[in-house]
């Protein structure tokens, strides 16, 4: 009663994958959206400054799952009728979810690098461009270095909740862990195993993220403390 | 080498350098001192355009620093430049800070500016930390390591801005020795510092600055033993005398 | 779009009343005051398990904790709708599955804050208390809870924000909030999708933006009040 038939347990590590695989690309876009998003931030233009904050309140006010249905529902009417034939033949409900749940999550990572940017003093830039380094290059290898580092914890917490939210595409159809759990239930009815079972993997998945997280952040420690 | 013109500068409403003439000629060494608030610390950072000025010129080597096609970078590479905080950067080893000007500034190879960098840290007195990262090492040592830092695109002109001031007595000796073997080898330096036997033994020049002006400049020998203009008097008095 | 907001603002409103229970905008305010008011006690019980020196109370708390905070809020509600029909043998309405997922994971949320906030009073307030001959209850009642649960406020306004945002996920199990109202007004409209969830995502932008502006006034005026700003 309590326990999954191998084949059962295939489908749900079916659905373990397509959740890893979504979680993997959504966060590439999440990263380097936010990335793209802190550099216009930080040119302190007001357009820039306006642009990057409309983008993050709107994702912050909108639920998520309304954003991946817009993607879904709304989005391809603006494509081409070629093209959209063309996306709905090959994964659409794949990509679309990966870019909502990236472009959403994004807002948020972007807050995290933002945060990480103001903790590194002024000096550090000064004592860069004392040397003659140039606004870019300084950037690139003083301040960002430093304040990804210190962003590290809370851009670990944000990629367990998109892990998590990564449940939200089986709404338009992704055949992820959720969804397969559900479709396992409703064939067996054998509920209580079923959802056991994902309840495990999707907190291994927690784990795993979480374990990753903390390698790389001693990985990143500043050596000798921050004494500098 | 360095010539300010009437150079003038506001923060806001606040005249914070009131016409300012100051030379420094090749090989000089001058200590700018003066009570804090003076705008001493500011007028070193003009001279790097790490502070932008309202009216006047600066001529570094007879360029005017604010000239059409002057490249803010080359300048600043052309001038070492030493914190009171150091500012040594804390992700990179001791030697990565030393050698990221030449390399990433520059663009030389690792191998060609490795050796150079040893060198500099053995002039400093800190050839054994060349792993160390600034968060290991005590203020003196990450002093040292900040002119080994500036050093490394041998600049013709070090600019140290307090540079003893956040350290522990014990450790300001260690920092001015290298300070003092630098201007024996005719380095142009203009230091902002409160360490008055430095600038009795080392320095060709003092400059006596308060509220935005220079209020004198003379040769330490005059300048320690008969100061002309009554608040450099009363600064002198407040330091070797400090009113309890 | 606008032509779409005339016809059908009733219906994303309120729903199907009062032809049938109420739906839409308000249903999803409903669920989400219920679900905030109702996951305090229950974050509070659970906070108190967790910093219960006796095991039994400790262990089972925090173990609750980490599964329901360790999965999706969506496979919690999954588990509602399957497993509390299996456990009372009744039939349960979408509204209660949801609302009982949604007061389960806030309250796993809030009892970690509030958790943090009471580890948070120093050792010396607990001490000073218990030397006055004060009892275990006695000094959670009136020195640590007071002081733990004080900082725990300003984190409410964000919590409602994002139970609202949540709610969104009735879509899922057919329940009539926002969401799924909107999605019946697409299956009606049909050939304009991109305005309907456009709509959609205007009105969640416009609550909750106005929400946490309006919030922040409020909290704002009472400090100022309290001469704390």
């Amino acid at each position: 009663m309590f326990l999954l038939e191998p084949e059962q347990w295939l489908r749900l590590l079916d659905g373990m994958w397509v959740t890893l695989q979504l979680f993997a690309v959504s966060w590439l876009i999440a990263f380097t959206v936010a990335l793209t998003l802190t550099v216009i931030r930080a040119t302190n233009v007001a357009p820039a400054r306006w642009f990057v904050d409309a983008y993050v309140e709107y994702h912050r006010n909108v639920p998520l799952l309304v954003q991946i249905l817009f993607w879904y529902f709304g989005m391809p009417e603006l494509l081409p009728e070629g093209f959209r034939g063309w996306l709905y033949q090959h994964n659409a409900e794949l990509s679309l979810a990966a870019i909502g749940l990236g472009l959403g999550s994004a807002s948020y990572v972007s807050e995290d690098m933002r945060s990480g940017l103001r903790a590194i003093p002024m000096t550090q830039f000064e004592a860069s461009r004392a040397l003659g380094a140039s606004y870019l290059q300084s950037m690139r290898h003083i301040i960002v270095p430093q304040a990804l580092r210190l962003a590290i914890p809370p851009l670990v917490s944000r990629a367990l909740l998109l892990f998590k939210n990564t449940s939200l595409a089986m709404a338009i159809g992704v055949a992820d862990l959720t969804y397969q759990t559900r479709e396992l239930e409703n064939e067996t009815y054998r509920t209580f195993a079923t959802f056991g079972a994902a309840t495990i993997l999707y907190l291994l998945g927690s784990f795993l993220i979480m374990f990753l997280g903390s390698r790389i952040y001693r990985h990143y420690q500043l050596k000798g403390g921050a004494r500098a | 080498m360095i010539k300010l013109e009437k150079v003038n500068k506001w923060f806001g409403s606040n005249h914070v350098l009131r016409d300012i003439d100051f030379h420094v000629e090749k090989g000089e060494v001058v200590v700018v001192c003066g009570p804090s608030g003076s705008g001493k610390s500011t007028l070193i950072r003009t001279i790097n355009r790490l502070e932008p000025i309202e009216k006047g010129t600066i001529r570094i080597a007879g360029e005017d620093i604010y000239g059409k096609g002057v490249n803010v970078n080359q300048l600043r590479a052309g001038i070492g430049f030493v914190f009171q905080q150091f500012n040594l950067f804390p992700h990179m080893s001791v030697l990565d800070n030393v050698l990221f000007a030449p390399t990433i500034i520059q663009k030389r190879s690792r191998k060609e500016a490795v050796g150079l960098a040893h060198s500099l840290l053995e002039r400093v007195g800190l050839a054994e930390k060349v792993d160390a990262y600034p968060g290991n090492l005590s203020g003196g040592q990450q002093q040292r390591v900040a002119i080994a830092r500036a050093l490394a695109l041998h600049p013709p002109i070090m600019l140290f801005d307090e540079p003893t001031s956040a350290l522990d007595p014990e450790m300001v000796g260690e920092v001015l020795q290298v300070m003092k073997s630098l201007a024996k080898d005719g380095m142009t330096m203009v230091c902002v510092t409160h360490e008055m036997g430095f600038a009795r033994d080392v320095s060709d020049r003092v400059v006596f600055m308060d509220a935005g002006e220079i209020l004198e400049s003379a040769a330490p020998s005059t300048f320690f033993t008969a100061p002309q203009h009554p608040r450099a008097q009363r600064f002198l008095a407040d330091i070797l005398h400090p009113r309890a | 779009m606008l032509e779409i907001l005339q016809e059908y603002w009733l219906t994303l409103l309120i729903g199907q009343y009062p032809h049938g229970p109420l739906g839409g905008l308000a249903l999803t305010l409903i669920l989400a005051v219920f679900g905030l008011v109702l996951s305090l006690p229950l974050a509070l019980i659970i906070t108190l398990a967790r910093v219960s020196p006796y095991k039994v109370f400790s262990l089972p708390s925090t173990a609750l904790v980490q599964v329901v905070r360790g999965i999706p809020l969506l496979m919690l509600i999954f588990g509602a709708y399957f497993v509390i029909p299996k456990l009372t043998g009744q039939v349960v309405s979408g509204f209660v599955t949801l609302l009982g997922a949604l007061v389960i994971y806030e309250s796993a949320y809030l009892s970690e804050v509030m958790r943090a906030g009471v580890e948070a009073i120093p050792k010396g307030q607990i001490e000073a208390s218990r030397s006055l001959g004060v009892g275990y209850w006695q000094t959670m009642r009136k020195v640590i809870l007071p002081q733990a649960l004080f900082n725990v406020l300003p984190s409410m306004t964000n919590q409602f924000i994002s139970t609202i945002k949540e709610t969104s996920l009735g879509y899922i199990i057919s329940v009539n909030e926002l969401t799924f109202a909107a999605n019946q007004v697409n299956n009606l409209v049909l050939t304009k999708p991109l305005q309907v969830f456009g709509i959609l995502a205007i009105i969640y932008f416009i609550v909750c933006f106005t929400l946490t502006r309006g919030l922040l006034w409020v909290d704002f005026r009472v400090r100022k009040a309290r001469a704390m700003v």
